[in-house]
């Protein structure tokens, strides 16, 4: 089949390798319909998840119909029309039991890894780079998905895949993050990154209760978008003073709850951004925390900040002070796909949402390379490649 | 007896006879050997290791006593190995399956099977890693608490002088059980199985942490999970 394969920083290429088959019992293969770009794509494409190998298989957001199923499966079958989430997780564990999947015990098979660098190991990520359990992903024809039953979710009548794609990956990423503002009536939102995750995140604020949502990011097609599908307001950050604009748009007390859907590798005008890239590409400092300082300061006393961008390493001049005297309440992780997908594809059937908007191109696994780069630099006004394998 | 953990403050402690494979000094070696990256060293290692396996009954002399006494001036310290796993599922279950010695070989990697002989006896064998051939030894139980306590230790006259324990507690909070396992182990007599075993630990360590692992995923997921036998972009996999 073909496969698209990271095969060094910054270097990908689609390649002819065997077809994937059953490795255990709760195990199935499905043949990937769609298969998306993600943000955090990009993390491994520029070298900043450690533990790439060449030839990887990577894409973690995807859709498709199984083809085959394991022996312990019960209810899944063949034919099957299936969203799979991002993470995989074993279902039996703890931490699944209690709906935190994306910190499951047993989905990665390379906990050992995982577990020297975070402490303790969490879930598996689809074509994540071996620390995330080396999974090959789901820019191939074909897929193991391992858990299947825990992980795949079939779609309902008349959600067409365009839509369901999404329910993966950038909807519940962008769901769990406004659930864990924790929003109350009247509550104003603030969202960091106008990308897949942050549209998803500033439909979710709504759907959660929120009151106004305010989309920050520098591309206006981005912002336009946000503005047209999400209902937000919007703030180009190259062209204000994003704390001076928050105040004033919140009658000076700051948005109530700040979301961080940027992560790591985050762009700043000016100074900053050159002190975090050349610490980071020194490797004094792992991530560039520039939206995490700037939603620090900018959240109301008391206030919430919920990081669903993703983060790798150390980060280097943190306003703790802040943040612990203005009482803020951090919350962050690993989005819980399967904890989420359900209710998302309700929505999406219902009508209340429509992320299928988030698909700006839609091309053959052949343009890979050329679809990351487009993606990567945004332009063509790309939100997400989704590739056709 | 085996001996007593050396920390005094945990609640649990045992020793596991389990990864009684990994524990042979030799065995390990060669396995270290032949998964380093260095060539000559890693070449080194394992002939080192598969000679000290193979030195068996002749090479180095059986101890009665395995544990906890000191008796020959000479007689090494025993070395000592700590792993603790929750697992989310009954004591009862937890406990019953590792019973089963027979089960052992689902999650031990390098054991290849356990007969029990008869109530406290049993005949294990293990793969010495990198295919150089098995080891037999027999091991018999010493203490049998069910849902609490289960010690082990190969017999006099083993190429393998281990043994070990594993303890079982009930977690709070509905957590599921807590698994500890100590084990101990001695290198054969002489500075050189000494010096070699120190060497070791930390990698045998890992093995049986990791055997525990796969334990807990057997029970919590019913299976071990893998990414064994995938495909990928590779040289050799590429069509
Ligand atoms: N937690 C999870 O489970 C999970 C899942 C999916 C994605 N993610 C992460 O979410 C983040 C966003 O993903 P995406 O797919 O939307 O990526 P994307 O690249 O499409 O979007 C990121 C957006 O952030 C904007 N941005 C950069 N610097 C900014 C700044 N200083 N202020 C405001 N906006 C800024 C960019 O202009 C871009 O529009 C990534 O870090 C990704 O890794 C996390
Ligand atoms: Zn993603
Ligand atoms: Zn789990």
């Amino acid at each position: 089949m073909k496969a698209l394969c990271w095969v060094g920083t910054n270097k990908l290429s689609v390649e002819r390798i065997p077809d994937p088959k059953i490795l255990n019992p709760h195990d199935a293969i499905v043949r990937v319909r769609l298969s998306s770009v993600c943000g955090s794509d990009l993390h491994l494409l520029d070298g900043y998840v450690p533990t790439m190998q060449e030839g990887d298989v990577i894409g973690h957001e995807f859709m498709g119909e199984v083809v085959e199923v394991g022996p312990a499966l019960k209810r899944m079958k063949r034919g099957d029309r299936v969203v799979v989430g991002s993470v995989i997780s074993c279902g039996g564990c703890w931490f699944c039991d209690h709906g935190h999947f994306s910190l499951c015990d047993n989905g990665n098979a390379h906990a050992a890894i995982a577990e020297k660098a975070l402490g303790y190991p969490g879930a598996g990520i689809f074509g994540y780079s071996q620390a995330f359990g080396g999974y090959s992903g789901s820019h191939a024809e074909y897929i193991r998905v391992p858990f299947a039953e825990t992980g795949s979710f079939i779609i309902p009548e008349g959600v067409p895949d365009e839509s369901a794609v999404f329910c993966s990956d950038a909807f519940p990423t962008g769901f769990m993050a406004a659930d864990m503002c924790g929003i109350e009536p009247g509550d104003i939102v603030a969202v960091w990154g106008a990308g897949g995750v942050g549209q998803m995140a500033m439909h979710s604020a709504y759907l959660l209760g929120a009151s106004r949502v305010i989309a920050i990011d520098r591309f206006p097609e981005r912002l336009a978008m946000a503005r047209k599908y999400a209902r937000a307001e919007v703030l180009n950050y190259e062209e204000v003073d994003v704390l001076e604009a928050l105040k004033e748009m919140t009658g000076g007390r700051g948005p109530d709850r700040c979301i961080d859907a940027v992560g790591m590798e985050a762009h700043t005008p000016g100074m900053e951004h050159y002190y975090d890239l050349v610490k980071q590409q020194l490797k004094i400092e792992t991530d560039r925390p520039a939206v995490l300082r700037q939603a620090i300061m900018a959240c109301r006393k008391g206030g919430t900040l919920s990081i669903v961008g993703v983060y790798g390493g150390f980060i280097d001049k943190f306003p703790m002070g802040a943040a612990m005297n203005k009482g803020l309440t951090f919350r962050m992780g690993q989005m819980h796909a399967q904890k989420y997908i359900p209710r998302l594809l309700e929505y999406v059937q219902g009508g209340s949402v429509d992320p299928s908007y988030l698909l700006t191109h839609r091309w053959p696994l052949e343009r890979g390379p050329e679809g990351y780069d487009m993606f990567k630099h945004k332009t063509n006004d790309c939100m997400r490649v989704v590739f056709e394998p | 007896m085996p001996r007593t953990p050396a920390t005094g403050t945990s609640h649990v402690n045992v020793g596991s006879a389990e990864r009684v494979l990994s524990t042979a000094a030799g065995a390990v070696l060669a396995y270290a050997g032949i998964k380093s990256k260095s060539k000559v060293g890693g070449a080194a290692l394992a002939a080192l290791g598969a000679t000290l396996v193979f030195r068996g009954a002749s090479g180095y002399c059986p101890m009665n006593d395995v544990f906890g006494r000191d008796s020959a001036h000479e007689q090494p310290e025993p070395i000592e190995i700590k792993e603790t796993f929750t697992i989310y599922r009954p004591i009862e279950q937890v406990y019953g399956f590792w019973r089963r010695l027979e089960n052992l070989p689902r999650f031990m990697e390098h054991l290849e099977s356990v007969r029990q002989l008869d109530e406290r006896r049993s005949h294990w064998q293990g793969r010495i890693p990198g295919g150089l051939g098995t080891i037999d030894w027999e091991a018999e139980i010493t203490t049998d608490e069910p849902n609490r306590l289960l010690a082990y230790r190969s017999l006099p006259g083993s190429q393998i002088d281990q043994s070990g324990e594993v303890r079982f507690r009930e977690a709070e909070g509905g957590k599921g059980t807590e698994l500890q396992a100590i084990m101990h182990y001695r290198a054969p007599a002489g500075s050189l199985g000494q010096g070699v075993a120190k060497l070791l630990n930390p990698a045998l360590a890992e093995l049986v942490r990791s055997d525990m692992r796969r334990f807990k995923m057997l029970l919590e997921a019913g299976e071990i999970p893998t990414v064994a036998g995938q495909s990928s972009g590779r040289g050799h996999d590429k069509i």
